[in-house]
C-alpha cells in the first residue's frame, strides 16, 4: 500500500507529486536514483523534471539509473508505475512504453492548462473519471509531442493503450492528439500533463486529483 | 607620475582591468608595493562599479533599509523579510545586461542562476522568479534575435532549475535597442534554522569549494559588465559565462542539506569576479582572513595561471567556511549530488586575502581593501535640470491637434477612438505577453495561486517543502517601472515606480513589505548621467519611506549605453526597476484583475482631476504621436495610501470581486484588460470633465487609479465605506455586462464601442505577429 517517487538529480517535480500522495494520506517514501530495494512499494511514480539535466535526449540517461532496473522489475511483477512528464520520457526511453516524446511541434517550451478526453476509465488509474470525460490539466514541457511510427501507432490504437487525449487543441503535435498512455496490461502508464498540479483547490483545479485517489484505492484494495 | 612610471605594467594594461591611473596608485599606496598581474585583476573586478558601487554608493546611503519586518538588510547575500508564523523570505533582484546584449540565451540564463545562488545561500529554497526585460522596438530583427535569445535562456535555465517563472514586466523602446535590459527577481521560503551568513569566522576553519569547475570562462565579467558596451563588445564574448541549470538544481538541494547540518560557519556564492570576490568578502566581512590554495581547486581545463582561476566567473560554484573536524559530512553530502568538495582553503587571523599556487604566493592583498575600504566617488549634481528634461517639461496638451468625442485628426487622417485603442493594444508594451510567459514552467513546485497575465502581481502560497500541511498565507510579488516617466523627471519618475509597484501589490490584496531594486543607468561619468542617477535614488528613497517599504538590498548596473560606430553614448532611458514584496495573511482573500459577474458594479478609485491625469509621458503620446515628452504623473502619497489601503480592505473583506490599476493607456486599456482577462463587456459612462481633452480623459495616466468590481448586493456598504475612506476620490463607472463589448461613453456621446474578440486579435497577437516574419 505504499507510493514511491524517484528523484533523479534532476527531478523537479518530486515534492510536488508526494505533496499530493501525503495529501491523501497514502504512506510515501522518496527513492534515490542509486536504490537497489524498491520491494516495499504498491506504486512507483516517475516525476516530472529534467533527470541528470536531459543531456543526451530526455530520459535517455534515467533509464541507465540502478533505480530504473527496480523499476523495470516491479513492472514486470505487475505493480503499478506511473510516469509523470519527464518520466513519461523515461519510461518510454526504457521501453516501459512505447514510442518517444520528441521536440513541440513550435519548437518551443510550453506551459499552459490544456482540455484532455478521457479515454479509458477501466483501470485502476482512471476509474475515478467516467468515459469522454474532459479534464483541464497543466503541462509544462519542450519534448512532449508524443510520436510513434505508424505500426506501432496502430498497435497502441488497436490495444486500446491510449488514456488521455488532447481535446480541441493540440498543443505540441502529438500524433493523435496523445496525451497519455498505458502498457498493454494497464499497469504502467504515461503522461504528459501534470495531475499533480491540479489536486489542490487552494490552486483553483481538482481535475487531476483523481488519479491519485485511483490508484491509491486500488492499492489499497490489493 | 612616478608610480605609474616604475609600474610593471602600461597605462593601456591598466586600463584593461577597468582601473583608471589614479585608481591604480590607489593600490600601489594601499599595497606598499606595485601588484602582480594577479592582484592588478582582482583590483580590477572588485573596484569595478558591479562589485563596489564606487559611483552609486553615496546616494544609496539614503534609502531606509530597517523595519519592523527586515531581518537581513542591504550589504548580504539578499534581503530577508519576516512573514510572521515562523517564514522567512529571501528576495533579492541582480541585472545581467551587459552579457545578454552580446549572448543573450545564456546571458539572460547565467542571470537566472546567479540570483537564485543569492537566494539559497542564504539557507532559503528559491521559490519564485519575476523577471523585468527591456528591448528595443520589435520591428529590428536585431532585437527580435535579442528578445527571443532572452527568453529561451530564462525558460532554459528556471525551467530545468525546478522555480517558477511567475511573472514580470516587459517594455519595449528603441532607448533599449542597443542594450537590452535583463533584471531578474528571485524568491526563497528560509528552510535553515539560522539565516546563513556570509561572514568568515573560525581561525583555522577550513575553507569549502563546492559545486563546479573552474575554467576560463567568464573571465572579468564583472569589468566587462561596468564598460560601455560597443561595435567591439562581440569580441568579449569570452566574458559571458554559460550556465548548467542541473548543476544548479543539484546544488541547491546539496547546499540546503549542507546547512541543516549546522556544520556551516559561513557561505558565499560564486558569482562576479567568482573566487576573489567570495574569498574577500568573506574575510572582510567576518574581520579575518582567508587563505586559498588554487591547486586544490577541480578546474575544467589545464594550464590555467592564477589570474585566470581568480577571475574566472564559471556558473554553479560556492565557497564555504566550514566547522572544523566536519568537512568530511560536507563534502559527503555534495559528491552524493554528483558535485565537486574539497577544502581549498583556511581562515587565518591576519585580514588579508593570500592566494596560494604551485607552493607560492600568487596574490597577498588586505581583505578590505578588496571589499569595503574600496574607492568611492562623490560626483557633482547639476544645479538644475539638464536642458533635455526642460525642453520636454515645456510639453503641454496644447501641443496636440484638437480632438473631438468620435476621435483625432492627426497629420490629415482621422483615427476613432476604437482605432486608437486597438492601435495601443497592439503595441508589443501594453499587448498580452503570454508568447513569452507560456514558455516559462509558472507552476512548477505546486504554489501557483495567480497564474501570469492575471492579476496584477504574482501570489505564491507559502509552503515548506518538507511538509505537507501548507500555510495559509501567501506572498505577493511585483517587479515595475515605467522608464519614459523617470526620463522625462528622475525624481519624480522614481516615485511612480515606487507606487505602482505598491499598487499592484494592493490591488491582489497584498500589504506591500519590503524592495529590491535595480538602478540601470548610463554612465555616472556624465553629467545628465549623474544626474539620473541621483535624483531618481532620491525618489526612490522618499518613496520606500513614505510607503514604509524599506530597501532590502539590490543591483546597481550603469553604464548602459551603446556606442555607435561614431563613438557617441546612446544611453537607456534610466530605468530604477523595484521588485516588492507583499504578505497575503489569507489566501483565500486574493484578487484577480479580470471581472467576475455579470451585473457587478465598476468602481475607479483614485483622482480624475487635471491637475493629477496627465498625457506627459503617457503611452498613448509615445505611441499615437510620436512624441516622449511632457512632465509625468506626479505621486500624491496621500491618495496613493488611501486608495491602495480602501482596495486592500475591500479585497481582505471579500467585497471587491476584481481589482485592476490603471497603468500606461491609462483607464481605456484597464478597462479592456479586465475585459480581456473575463472575456465579459463592460458599460462604462465617464463624467464629462470639461476640463480634460478626451484623449486625457481615455488615456491620460496618474492620479493613482484603481477599478474595482463588486457584485450589486454590496453596494450600499460599500458605497459608504468608500464615502468615508475617499470621500471624493471615487466614483462608480459602470457595470460588468455578458455581452462582449467594451462601451465607454459619456453621459451624452459614446466614444468607443469595441467586441472583446477585435480586442483580443490586437492584444494576443501582437507579439507572435512581430516575431512571425
Amino acid at each position: 500500500m505504499k507510493f514511491g517517487i524517484v528523484v533523479f538529480p534532476g527531478s523537479n517535480c518530486d515534492r510536488d507529486v508526494a505533496y499530493v500522495t501525503r495529501l491523501l494520506q497514502q504512506p510515501t517514501r522518496m527513492v534515490w536514483h542509486e536504490d537497489t530495494d524498491i520491494s516495499d512499494l504498491d506504486v512507483v511514480i516517475i516525476p516530472g523534471g529534467f533527470s541528470y539535466g536531459d543531456y543526451l535526449r530526455c530520459g535517455a540517461i534515467a533509464r541507465f539509473s540502478p533505480v530504473m532496473q527496480q523499476v523495470i522489475k516491479h513492472a514486470e511483477q505487475g505493480k503499478f508505475v506511473l510516469g509523470i512528464c519527464n518520466g513519461f520520457q523515461v519510461l518510454t526511453e526504457a521501453g516501459l512504453l512505447p514510442g518517444a516524446l520528441i521536440r513541440n511541434r513550435d519548437l518551443h517550451f510550453i506551459c499552459d492548462r490544456v482540455s484532455l478526453k478521457v479515454v479509458r476509465t477501466d483501470l485502476p488509474w482512471t476509474q475515478n473519471y467516467t468515459q469522454g470525460e474532459i479534464l483541464t490539466l497543466p503541462i509544462a514541457h519542450g519534448e512532449g509531442q508524443f510520436y510513434a511510427d505508424e505500426d506501432t501507432i496502430k498497435q497502441i490504437e488497436d490495444n486500446g493503450q491510449v488514456l488521455f487525449r488532447y481535446h480541441g487543441e493540440n498543443p505540441n503535435g502529438s500524433v493523435n492528439n496523445i496525451a497519455g498512455i498505458c502498457n498493454v496490461k494497464g499497469n504502467v502508464i504515461g503522461m504528459m500533463p501534470h495531475p499533480e498540479r491540479a489536486s489542490d483547490p487552494v490552486l483553483g483545479s481538482t481535475d487531476g486529483l483523481g488519479l491519485f485517489k485511483g490508484i491509491g484505492a486500488r492499492a489499497k484494495s490489493d | 607620475m612616478s608610480v605609474l612610471s616604475s609600474a610593471p605594467f602600461s597605462l593601456e594594461e591598466i586600463a584593461n582591468e577597468g582601473l583608471k591611473p589614479e585608481e591604480y596608485e590607489e593600490i600601489v599606496r594601499r599595497l606598499g608595493r606595485h601588484p602582480n598581474k594577479a592582484e592588478l585583476g582582482m583590483f580590477g573586478v572588485m573596484w569595478s562599479e558591479h562589485c563596489c558601487y564606487k559611483n552609486s554608493r553615496p546616494l544609496l546611503k539614503q534609502f531606509p533599509t530597517t523595519g519592523s519586518r527586515i531581518l537581513v538588510g542591504p550589504g548580504e547575500n539578499a534581503g530577508v523579510v519576516d512573514l510572521g508564523n515562523g517564514l522567512q523570505l529571501a528576495f533579492k533582484i541582480e541585472s545581467h545586461n551587459h552579457p545578454s546584449a552580446v549572448e543573450p540565451f545564456q546571458g539572460a540564463a547565467t542571470g537566472v542562476g546567479g540570483i537564485l545562488r543569492d537566494i539559497f545561500t542564504m539557507g532559503a529554497r528559491p521559490i519564485a522568479l519575476l523577471n523585468s526585460l527591456r528591448f528595443g522596438s520589435l520591428e529590428d530583427a536585431k532585437t527580435r534575435r535579442l528578445f527571443t535569445g532572452v527568453v529561451a535562456g530564462i525558460s532554459h535555465y528556471g525551467n530545468c532549475v525546478g522555480v517558477p517563472t511567475v511573472g514580470g514586466e516587459v517594455y519595449f523602446d528603441p532607448a533599449y535597442s542597443g542594450n537590452p535590459l535583463v533584471n531578474v527577481m528571485a524568491l526563497g521560503l528560509m528552510e535553515t534554522e539560522e539565516i546563513v551568513k556570509s561572514g568568515a569566522a573560525g581561525l583555522g576553519n577550513p575553507v569549502l569549494y563546492v559545486g563546479s569547475t573552474t575554467g576560463r570562462d567568464g573571465m572579468g565579467g564583472a569589468s566587462f559588465a561596468s564598460a560601455e558596451l560597443s561595435d567591439e563588445s562581440e569580441k568579449d564574448r569570452p566574458a559571458v559565462q554559460v550556465g548548467d541549470p542541473f548543476l544548479e538544481k543539484s546544488l541547491i538541494e546539496a547546499c540546503l542539506e549542507a546547512f541543516k547540518t549546522g556544520a556551516v560557519v559561513a557561505a558565499q556564492d560564486m558569482g562576479a569576479a567568482g573566487i576573489t570576490c567570495s574569498t574577500s568578502e568573506m574575510a572582510a566581512k567576518g574581520g579575518v582572513g582567508i587563505e586559498l590554495d588554487l591547486n586544490e581547486i577541480p578546474v575544467r581545463e589545464t594550464g590555467m595561471v592564477p589570474y585566470e582561476y581568480l577571475l574566472s566567473e564559471s556558473q554553479e560554484r560556492m565557497l564555504f567556511v566550514a566547522e572544523k573536524g566536519r568537512e568530511q559530512e560536507l563534502i559527503d553530502i555534495f559528491h552524493r549530488w554528483g558535485l565537486h568538495a574539497v577544502v581549498a582553503g583556511k581562515v587565518i587571523n591576519e585580514p588579508i586575502v593570500r592566494i596560494l599556487f604551485q607552493g607560492r604566493i600568487a596574490a597577498e592583498i588586505p581583505a578590505t581593501a578588496l571589499a569595503e575600504n574600496t574607492p568611492i566617488y562623490h560626483r557633482e549634481l547639476l544645479s538644475e535640470p539638464p536642458e533635455y528634461a526642460r525642453k520636454a517639461w515645456e510639453w503641454t496638451s496644447d501641443r496636440l491637434p484638437l480632438c473631438n468625442a468620435s476621435g483625432i485628426e492627426i497629420q490629415g487622417s482621422f483615427y476613432t477612438w476604437n482605432e486608437i485603442l486597438l492601435t495601443l493594444l497592439d503595441t508589443p508594451t501594453i499587448a498580452s505577453k503570454r508568447w513569452v510567459y507560456r514558455q516559462y514552467d509558472h507552476q512548477v513546485q505546486n504554489n501557483t495561486v495567480m497564474l501570469p497575465g492575471g492579476a496584477d502581481a504574482a501570489v505564491v502560497r507559502l509552503r515548506s517543502q518538507e511538509q505537507s500541511a501548507p500555510s495559509n498565507s501567501a506572498v505577493a510579488a511585483t517587479v515595475d517601472c515605467n522608464p519614459r516617466y523617470v526620463y522625462l523627471n528622475p525624481y519624480e519618475g522614481a516615485k511612480a515606480v515606487v507606487a505602482e509597484a505598491a499598487r499592484n501589490l494592493s490591488c491582489v490584496g497584498a500589504e506591500p513589505l519590503a524592495v529590491t531594486d535595480n538602478l540601470n543607468f548610463g554612465s555616472p561619468e556624465k553629467p545628465i548621467g549623474y544626474w539620473q542617477l541621483a535624483e531618481a535614488c532620491r525618489g526612490l528613497a522618499d518613496a520606500c519611506r513614505e510607503f514604509q517599504t524599506p530597501v532590502t538590498g539590490g543591483n546597481v548596473s550603469l553604464y548602459n549605453e551603446t556606442l555607435d560606430s561614431y563613438g557617441n553614448p546612446q544611453p537607456i532611458y534610466p530605468t530604477p526597476v523595484v521588485g516588492m514584496v507583499g504578505l497575503i495573511p489569507d489566501l483565500t482573500k486574493i484578487c484577480t484583475q479580470g471581472w467576475k459577474n455579470a451585473g457587478d458594479i465598476i468602481y475607479l478609485l483614485g483622482s480624475s482631476l487635471k491637475s493629477q491625469i496627465t498625457l506627459g509621458g503617457s503611452e498613448y503620446l509615445a505611441t499615437i504621436h510620436n512624441t516622449v515628452a511632457g512632465l509625468p504623473p506626479q505621486v500624491d502619497f496621500d491618495l496613493e495610501r488611501q486608495v491602495q489601503a480602501v482596495c486592500r480592505q475591500g479585497v481582505s473583506q471579500g467585497r471587491i470581486n476584481s481589482a485592476h490599476d490603471c497603468a500606461e493607456g491609462g483607464i481605456a486599456i484597464a478597462l479592456a484588460e479586465a475585459c480581456l482577462s473575463s472575456n465579459l463587456g463592460a458599460n462604462i459612462t465617464l463624467t464629462l470633465n470639461t476640463q480634460l481633452r478626451w484623449d486625457e480623459l481615455l488615456f491620460g495616466e496618474g492620479g493613482a487609479r484603481v477599478l474595482v468590481s463588486v457584485s450589486p448586493e454590496q453596494q450600499t456598504q460599500w458605497e459608504s465605506y468608500l464615502q468615508q475612506h475617499l470621500p471624493s476620490n471615487w466614483q462608480k463607472v459602470g457595470l460588468v455586462e455578458s455581452d462582449t463589448f467594451l462601451r465607454i461613453s459619456t453621459s451624452d456621446q459614446l466614444l468607443i464601442e469595441v467586441t472583446i474578440e477585435l480586442m483580443r486579435d490586437r492584444y494576443c497577437n501582437a507579439i507572435p505577429r512581430r516575431l512571425d516574419v
